[in-house]
């Protein structure tokens, strides 16, 4: 991890902080606190050790064979963030803002989730640590992820329905924000991907970029070789983040993110920002969004609640502009083919998210060869999926 | 510089600045011209004009589904501006208009200046643009001679405070509790203190805003700063009434409130 050096934390055009006032002291307190913990020995053999015997790290990088005989393309290696703790990558995060979060002797921890991982992985660093917990979900989400709504009550934290506006994660985030605002004083947000007011951007960014450190030493003992692609999905980006960051320098790494394109780009109901929005300023950070000619956030759409955002993470932006990465779109149709493949050639169910990346690999597979690879981040695992994709196939699983 | 001359005026008068909040567009345009009208004929002093936002995070709920009312109406940021226009021709009373960043972004920053000059706007709120980020659209909107309201909050640095009054003219809007705007019971403590902090650093008058609701508050907040500022308890009254009932309700409302602050 680095210190954090951004000039007031953009990233070219993007980023910043386009926040209440109320809020700039805390996020000047966070980013000293952040620099400060990154220094401190204590601070991170406390995380590394909560990620190695809480969470489970290193997660494998799994040698797809049946996978990559199907497609045919470049040799398919899966990161398996999904064997994480909770399952998903959004452990690695929460863990290190826990601990943040008590190095700055907050009581309470805040969050907003959409596919509910983040909610869930919140709620059980919260009990683990001690933390009063509350998580804020968009009723449209609780309805799609009951399950984890479940989980998160059980794990102790207040799962509050946001009933404004999308009724998606969208909304989530400006409650989370509205009650930051109010008891900034002893409560911590959690942000749950690259998104938001400067620091969090960065700092989710580096909890994450665990990933991409582990992808790239264990593909270097396994291939002797860096990868030719890395790919992942998109929505806030924090997974994409994590696996990129580490290769960035290695420019002929080609670096791909997979947004979600919903019903189809042009149907307008998607979730593709860097794809089909423009720039603006949602969430304390400005950055590709989805927006009508006279600003106004157009609510996102997608088959999974973890990619239905109508933002990406400032960094992402500033990828796209300067070329280090590209980003393509998938459809739900698409994604829940990639779904069932996974499934059925590897006995991975993914999580819908990752289940867009997968879907790209086909349009990969077309042209790379035998000789070159590539590494899928698998951001999470697909059980709290399951009724939707059934729904989605009439609860026909067959062809 | 209508919004500085009005402090100026009721200075000399020895009274405090009503200052009311309106969504612009809820329930209709229309309506906004004739309330501004209603709200002026009554004492408000300055008007501060919300340009409606699809995701209005230092907003309570009430102003919230203000916003969402008037989008849902049709409202757009230039057809606010020609309401103004059309409001120009019948009153001289300061108009500050208060918007998110993103509607203003996507008008185009010199635009958005220029334009709101010409329909008669006088001054800019913007809650999600703290000066860090301001520096080109408050330096934009003061060469078209609009004055630029920052805020302050309690948890403001005196640091803080110093460059807010520097780069604020017209006034310094109080931010009077940690939180978002909405009616409260009560005026938090550490009022006074903050209100004492900022004068410290500055001669510019100090308008306090959130939360006030209630005639007996905007009393003890005008013996503390220069102005108050009223938003939801209003607009919770347009939410919920129509037609010449609400102008009469708010009118005297705005009566009560104006009374008050004298």
């Amino acid at each position: 991890m680095k210190i954090l050096s951004e000039k007031k934390g953009h990233f070219g055009l993007f980023g910043g902080r386009y926040v209440p006032e109320t809020l700039i002291p805390a996020l000047d307190e966070l980013e000293k606190a952040y620099n400060e913990a990154v220094k401190s020995p204590d601070f991170n053999i406390a995380l590394s050790y909560y990620l190695k015997n809480y969470s489970g790290r290193p997660t494998p990088l799994y040698y797809a064979e049946n996978l990559t005989r199907t497609l045919g393309g470049a040799k398919i290696f899966l990161k398996r963030e999904d064997l994480n703790h909770t399952g998903a990558h959004k452990i690695n995060n929460t863990l290190g803002q826990a601990l943040l979060a008590k190095r700055m002797g907050k009581k309470r921890v805040i969050a907003e989730t959409g596919a509910g991982q983040h909610g869930v992985a919140t709620a059980t660093v919260a009990a683990m640590f001690g933390l009063e917990c509350e998580i804020y979900m968009g009723e449209k989400d609780m309805e799609r992820q009951e399950i984890n709504v479940f989980r998160m009550r059980m794990l102790g934290a207040k799962v509050t329905p946001v009933k404004t506006g999308s009724r998606t994660l969208k909304d989530a985030t400006n409650e989370a924000i509205r009650d930051w605002v109010t008891n900034v004083k002893d409560t911590h947000y959690i942000i749950g991907s690259v998104v938001g007011p400067h620091p969090y951007p960065a700092i989710v960014r580096d909890f994450q970029a665990v990933i991409g450190r582990e992808a790239k030493r264990q593909v270097l003992d396994i291939e002797g070789r860096l990868p030719d692609y890395v790919v992942a999905c998109v929505g806030g980006g924090s997974n994409a983040m994590g696996i990129f960051y580490e290769f960035i320098p290695d420019k002929k790494v080609r670096l791909i993110g997979v947004e979600a394109a919903g019903k189809g780009i042009e149907t307008g109901e998607h979730a593709a920002s860097i794809n089909a929005g423009s720039i603006g300023v949602l969430h304390g950070s400005k950055s590709y969004i989805l927006q009508d000619e006279d600003g106004q956030i157009i609510p996102a759409h997608s088959i999974s609640a973890g990619l239905d955002y109508p933002g990406v993470g400032p960094e992402h932006a500033y990828l796209k502009e300067t070329g280090r990465a590209t980003y393509v779109a998938v459809t739900d149709k698409e994604a829940v083919e990639g779904f069932k493949l996974l499934t059925k050639t590897e006995g991975i169910i993914p999580a819908l998210e990752s289940a867009h990346a997968v879907a790209f690999l086909e349009r990969l597979s077309k042209v790379t060869t035998k000789e070159q690879t590539v590494i899928l981040c698998l951001s999470g695992r697909g059980d709290k999926d399951v009724y939707t994709v059934s729904k989605h196939l009439n609860g026909r699983f067959d062809g | 510089m209508r919004i500085t001359g009005k402090f100026k005026e009721l200075k000399q008068k020895g009274q405090k600045a009503l200052i009311t909040y309106l969504t612009a567009g809820d329930p209709d345009l229309e309506m906004t011209a004739d309330l501004v009208l209603a709200a002026e004929e009554n004492g408000a002093d300055i008007i501060e004009l919300g340009i409606p936002f699809s995701d209005p995070l230092a907003d309570g709920p009430v102003i919230q589904k203000a916003s969402l009312r008037a989008l849902n109406s049709g409202t757009t940021v230039s057809g606010i501006l020609n309401c103004i226009k059309n409001i120009r021709a019948k009153t001289q009373i300061p108009i500050a208009v208060m918007t998110y960043y993103n509607p203003i972004h996507r008008y185009g920053l010199k635009e958005f200046a220029v334009h709101a000059k010409e329909a008669g706007v006088d001054g800019l709120i913007v809650p999600d643009l703290p000066y860090e980020e301001g520096e080109e659209l408050y330096a934009l909107a003061k060469d078209e001679g609009l004055e630029t309201i920052l805020f302050v909050a309690p948890t403001s640095t005196t640091e803080r405070i110093k460059k807010t009054a520097e780069l604020s003219t017209g006034f310094i809007y109080c931010v009077s509790l940690t939180g978002v705007t909405g009616p409260r019971d009560d005026l938090q403590t550490g009022v006074r203190e903050l209100i004492s902090r900022i004068k410290d650093c500055t001669d510019k008058p100090v308008a306090l805003g959130f939360g006030i609701s209630h005639p007996e508050q905007a009393r003890r907040a005008a013996e503390m700063a220069d102005g108050v500022i009223v938003g939801s308890a209003i607009v919770k009254m347009i939410g919920e009434k129509r037609g010449e009932e609400l102008l009469k309700d708010v009118g005297s409302f705005v009566r009560e409130l104006k009374k008050a602050c004298c």
